[in-house]
Formats: C-alpha cells, sequence, structure tokens
C-alpha cells in the first residue's frame, strides 16, 4: 500500500485514493500534423519503464480530483518527493540528467 | 537421455528410485554459439527446444540468472484457453492450444495438461454482448466456444452463486471446453530437459550485463561468467525486457507492472473448471493438490518490487467470496507478485529489431501462460529464418508506429 502526500491538499492518504496516470513530463507535440508515423508512436505509446527513480503522475480521483506528480523508486517503492504540476523533481536519477 | 515411460519407473523402482538420471546437464559455457537465448522461463525454453527440434539449431545457450522457471513460468495461475478475439491473436493462441494437446508425448514428461473447461461470467448485458461477439468471432475462426445461460453454468459449476440473490449476478458464460489448466513448473522442466536432450546448453545464474555489438549487428552478450558470443540474441525476459533493450540503447513500448496471484490452504476436490470474471475481476481454479488457485490484477503503477499491493489483491479476494460464498472461510496459503510486461494493445511482441541478430519475444502482459509452446514454436521459427513466422507477423514491434494494433483488452484484461 503507497501512502501518498497530495501536494494540494497537504495531506498523506492511502493509494486507493489515487490513480496512477503514468508517466510524468511527456510533452504534447505542439505541431501534430507535422510529426511522422516515428513520433507519433513514440509519443503516444513508448514510455521510459526505468528501474529505479521514476517520475510519475497521479491523479487524486478521491480527493481534490487534481493532477500531480510522484518521484518514486519502482524497486523499492519508496516515495522521494511529491510535487505540483509546472514544478521540477528535486530528486533525479544521474544518468537521466546526463 | 533414458526415456520416462512406465517400464523406467518400474526399473528404477527395483533400485529404489536412487539411479536416476538428472533430468539436465549444468554445462560450463561454450566461447561461441549460433544462438543465445536470454531467459530461461517457459517461452525462453520452448524457444531453444524448437530452435533444436525443428530447425536443427543445436548450438544453443539458454541463459538464466536465477533459475530455470522460476520467474513468472512459477509465479502464473496456469490457465489455457484460445478464445481471443481478433484473428491475428486468435490465431497465436489457438497454434499453442494445439501444440498444448500433444506437449507432454511430445516432450515425453508430463505437463499436467487438463482441458477442464474454461467459463467466461458475464454479469450484465453488456458483458454477455461481448461474449456472443467473441464466441462468434472464436467459432468463425475454427475455435470452439459456446454461449452459456446461467442455468448451464450452474450445471457446469455448482459451487458458483448463480441465484437471483447473488451481490454479483451471473447471466451466463463463454465456455471454451478445451480450455483448461497444465502444470507450469513441469511445462518450464518438460521443455528444459527437451532441449538439453537435444543440445541445448542450460546455463542458470548466468546474468546478462550487457550485449555486444560490431559493425552495427550483435556478436554476442556480456554475462557476470564472462563474454558469450553468437551471431544471434534472442531475449525472451518478460518484466525485465525494458532493461535489456535499454543495453542497445532501444525502447520498447512495454511498462512492467506487479500482478499477483494467491493460492488457499489444500481442500478437497470442489471446483473442477476454472471460472472467471472479468467484470468483478476475479477468477478460480483448483489444482490437483486441492488448494484454490486465485488471480488478481495488476497494481495500475508500475513497478519491478516482485509483490503487489494490498488493496488489488483485497478486491479480488471479496469478489471471490461473493462468487463462491462456499469457500469465505478457507485460508490463503500464499500470496505472491511476478513483473509482468504490459503492452498499449495486451498484445505481445514477437519481433525482429532494427538491430541485425537482436529479437525480442516479450510483451506478453499478463496472459503469457497459455501461450508458452506457441510463443516458443513462432519465435525459434523468426529467429531461425530471420523472418518471422507467418503467425509472428503481426505481432511486430512495428505496429506501434504503422497503427496496426491488435487490442485484447477484452480478452486479455483478467484472464491470465
Amino acid at each position: 500500500m503507497l501512502h501518498l502526500f497530495c501536494p494540494y491538499c497537504q495531506e498523506l492518504r492511502e493509494e486507493n485514493e489515487f490513480h496512477y496516470r503514468g508517466q510524468a513530463h511527456i510533452v504534447r507535440p505542439k505541431d501534430p500534423e507535422s510529426l511522422s508515423d516515428k513520433e507519433w508512436g513514440d509519443y503516444l505509446f513508448f514510455r521510459n519503464n526505468s528501474k529505479g527513480i521514476h517520475h510519475e503522475m497521479w491523479y487524486h480521483v478521491s480527493g481534490c480530483r487534481r493532477f500531480f506528480n510522484v518521484t518514486r523508486n519502482t524497486v523499492t517503492y519508496e516515495i522521494y518527493e511529491t510535487y505540483k504540476i509546472g514544478e521540477t523533481p528535486a530528486v533525479t536519477d544521474k544518468e537521466e540528467t546526463e | 537421455m533414458s526415456r520416462y515411460s512406465v517400464f523406467s519407473l518400474f526399473r528404477h523402482a527395483l533400485s529404489h528410485h536412487e539411479n536416476w538420471q538428472k533430468v539436465w546437464r549444468n554445462p560450463t559455457p561454450k566461447d561461441v554459439y549460433d544462438v543465445v537465448i536470454v531467459g530461461g522461463g517457459g517461452h525462453g525454453l520452448a524457444t531453444a527446444y524448437y530452435l533444436a527440434k525443428e530447425h536443427g539449431i543445436t548450438n544453443v545457450a539458454v541463459v538464466e540468472k536465477g533459475y530455470l522457471g522460476g520467474g513468472n513460468t512459477a509465479r502464473n495461475t496456469t490457465i489455457l484457453r484460445s478464445n481471443y478475439l481478433w484473428d491475428e491473436a486468435a490465431h497465436l493462441f489457438e497454434h499453442s492450444m494445439k501444440l498444448w494437446e500433444g506437449l507432454s508425448q511430445d516432450l515425453n514428461y508430463n505437463v499436467m495438461y487438463s482441458p477442464r473447461g474454461v467459463l467466461n461470467l458475464g454479469h450484465n448485458l453488456q458483458d454477455m454482448r461481448d461474449i456472443e461477439r467473441r464466441v462468434n468471432a472464436n467459432r468463425l475462426n475454427g475455435i470452439d466456444g459456446e454461449v452459456l445461460n446461467a442455468k448451464q453454468v450452474q450445471e457446469i459449476c455448482p459451487l458458483l452463486d448463480c441465484s437471483e440473490r447473488a451481490r454479483y449476478p451471473v447471466l451466463g458464460a463463454s465456455w471454451q471446453a478445451r480450455g483448461g489448466v497444465a502444470r507450469h513448473d513441469a511445462v518450464a522442466w518438460g521443455f528444459a530437459r527437451a532441449a538439453d536432450s537435444l543440445g541445448v546448453d542450460l546455463l542458470q545464474q548466468t546474468e546478462v550485463v550487457g550485449i555486444r555489438r560490431h559493425e552495427g549487428a550483435v556478436c554476442g552478450v556480456e554475462t557476470n561468467r564472462g563474454f558469450i558470443a553468437a551471431k544471434k540474441v534472442a531475449c525472451v525476459t518478460a518484466g525485465s525486457s525494458s532493461l535489456l533493450a535499454k543495453m542497445v540503447g532501444m525502447e520498447l513500448p512495454i511498462e512492467s507492472h506487479p500482478l499477483q496471484a494467491c493460492v488457499s490452504e489444500p481442500i478437497k476436490p470442489i471446483l473442477d473448471t476454472v471460472v472467471m470474471s472479468n467484470a468483478v475481476h476475479g477468477y478460480m481454479s483448483q489444482s490437483d493438490k486441492g488448494d484454490l488457485v486465485i488471480g488478481a490484477g495488476i497494481d495500475s503503477y508500475t513497478g519491478y518490487g516482485q509483490r503487489g499491493s494490498f488493496p488489488v489483491i483485497e478486491h479480488t479476494l471479496a469478489a471471490i467470496c461473493e462468487m463462491f460464498p462456499d469457500v469465505r472461510r478457507v485460508r490463503m496459503n500464499r500470496a505472491w507478485g511476478g513483473i509482468v510486461d504490459t503492452t498499449p494493445d495486451a498484445s505481445p511482441i514477437i519481433s525482429k529489431t532494427h538491430i541485425p541478430g537482436l529479437y525480442f519475444n516479450c510483451g506478453w502482459g499478463t496472459g503469457g501462460f497459455k501461450a508458452t509452446p506457441g510463443s516458443g514454436n513462432v519465435f525459434a521459427h523468426t529467429v531461425a529464418k530471420d523472418e518471422p513466422h507467418p503467425l509472428a507477423k503481426p505481432f511486430s514491434i512495428d505496429r506501434f508506429h504503422s497503427g496496426h494494433l491488435i487490442d485484447e483488452h477484452g480478452a486479455a484484461g483478467v484472464a491470465h
């Protein structure tokens, strides 16, 4: 059972209140018309699936109904931080930023 | 390799069963193989077996970081069926189903294939419409299937609460009589023994840490036991597929999630078929040992932790208690999680890659066990001929860029 701290409600709540919404920080294509099939496929279907530090989006569906981001370890399930949409994570994978 | 038979059993009985040959060798790695298969689960071992048997490629190594069949092969709920909706998937799983039927004889190893029938329940009108559509599609593809009403379901499965007062009323079900179960460990061991006897080297506790390339093409794998050269590397590593792909800078359209299951204490026979319900997300069968085998869903979030979240298994057991009120007080012996490799369309990836000599067989998600022989069979063809088996062609990784997805969420969603 994960316990997530909703940065909007400012409360630590159980995972049942939330929905997982996949990898965070995926930028929507600015000019969808000009995308190639390759770029579309990559945007829609290809995800990091990282083992270790992972930035992901959660939805507080039974609470404030707002989206926020979480940095979580996908092996230990430790949650390093939660932060609002638009903010940058404090914990990042070294390889990821290099 | 001595054959197993009633005569060998009798002969060994005379020597108190102390002289049985080891089931497979434990060889030291050779320097060079024709094909290295990464992953010694059911699919990897089946691939090795069919490479040797049908394509005459015996200079093959199966490289496994743990022990044979110790990953998802050991963790699934052993259900077999082929009632998939779309033609591509139906043909692939039916190919596998046909191989199951003769597998024990083929491998000379009892995989305890038991075609005891599979019920997929419908709890509302839309479920029943979907069931009718799927059964019709199955029959057009030559796959057995029937639509049953609640009374017929009750006759097949008296344990199931089909009464009107049920929390989840049963309106009917689809029935695939040829579906059933097989013994998961025996499948891995059977394929391992048969592949070994054809000359395949099974290298356990050998972890791949890198994939080496020469002028763009694959030339071998780096392992914790040194470099092993091979012109072809076939990856069959389920939940860890993304990690292997990253070794060559490739991305896969796969996300790894924990999937849970549990078994009860052994009890007397009460359930002689497989019952699954997509709507309430629970399914159950009873093993020959007597345990009730119950499968839950995947955690919504990605993870490599090999353990699942409590609310997920609680949800499934709550549904099981409503569907089978008689088992409410049965205690669970064990619960566990495995890491499944889910794809966006819930269909597998059996594919060449843009790197010559590198092949992937992954993305089986929550339902790979039933496909073990078929998957190995078509993947062996793909690797041996360097072109996809006709049944594997639609499952190329290219489909995520071409848009030819095979959306099997309906058939693959729950029933593993």
